[in-house]
């Protein structure tokens, strides 16, 4: 099964999902160029890395939203492709249109880069099907924006489809209603800020992270 | 042509750049600052016959993220 990796200009942890990828799927993904304009044949997962695409000008994720690619994997959603955006993939996913509501400035003004605990929402999705719901996890997280936005019946509609995977413990960049990743409609797209490619092994300090990908993987190759 | 597009926050949509800045006037002493909302200001030079909603469209599509921010158009 061959999984793509999208890197935009200014991508940090496009090789950390990548590693993520080949560990456990045991093929490496394609690495696919922003300025491509269609995704290799075949493709089975798509994900969004983390990092700083285009310096954050405009607004975070703005610009790698209108790249060539975004197109195709906008496309590629619609038709049922698992899509994953973890931290500038997410801010991507909310500017492209994939998943509502938006990423702003976190409330306490600074980057924040640390453990965070988060509470597993909805366990019946394909990227969290390995968790218990409701089960404590500790994912790293790193940003600056991470604040997430939308009006409060986007925030219900969200709640009542049970579209909120995933929940800070405690808000620690606020975050409406503690969000930290959500799903869209379909189930197909899932879009987080902590990254769950870096904690994979003991190594990292656990692999509850690791879990994510074992799932999500298992269930785009069945 | 040239335009300017402002581009400001919505409304209700919290803006914690605009608190460090009013928190910074009051610490250079200046009193009474109610609120700041910071914001953006885009200078475009464009044909002569772009369409008015040529310009809108730029602005849905790219300069303002309609989800939290408003924007409007001086034609300079």
């Amino acid at each position: 099964m061959k999984t793509a990796v999208i890197v935009f200009p200014g991508s940090n942890c496009d090789r950390d999902v990548a590693v993520a990828l080949r560990d456990v799927s045991g093929t490496a993904p394609a690495m696919v160029w922003h300025g491509e304009s269609e995704l290799p044949d075949g493709i089975g997962l798509i994900a969004l890395p983390g990092g700083f695409s285009y310096g954050d000008y405009l607004r975070c994720g703005a610009i790698s939203a209108r790249s060539p690619i975004m197109q195709a994997v906008v496309g590629a959603a619609g038709r049922g492709t698992p899509v994953i955006g973890i931290c500038n993939g997410f801010q991507v996913l909310t500017e492209s249109g994939l998943l509502p509501g938006a990423l702003m400035r976190n409330s306490g003004l600074n980057f924040v880069c640390r453990d965070a605990a988060l509470t597993v929402e909805n366990n019946r999705s394909i990227f969290t099907d390995r968790y218990q719901a409701g089960e404590t996890i500790r994912i790293p997280v790193a940003h600056h924006d991470g604040n997430y936005f939308a009006d409060d019946d986007t925030l219900d509609r969200l709640e009542g489809e049970g579209r909120v995977a995933f929940r800070y413990a405690e808000n620690i960049n606020g975050s409406a209603r503690n969000i930290a990743g959500i799903l869209n409609g379909a189930g197909n797209v899932l879009g987080m800020m902590p990254h769950p490619e870096r904690r994979i092994e003991a190594a990292h300090g656990g692999d509850e992270g690791r879990r994510l990908f074992e799932g999500l993987l298992e269930t785009v190759a069945a | 042509m040239k335009l300017r597009v402002v581009v400001t926050l919505k409304n209700g949509v919290l803006d914690p750049q605009g608190k460090a800045i009013q928190h910074a006037l009051g610490s250079l002493g200046f009193e009474g600052v109610a609120d700041v909302r910071a914001g953006k200001i885009f200078e475009l030079e464009v044909a002569d016959d772009t369409s008015d909603e040529q310009i809108d469209e730029m602005c849905r599509k790219l300069l303002a993220n309609t989800v939290i921010e408003n924007y409007r158009v001086e034609r300079q």
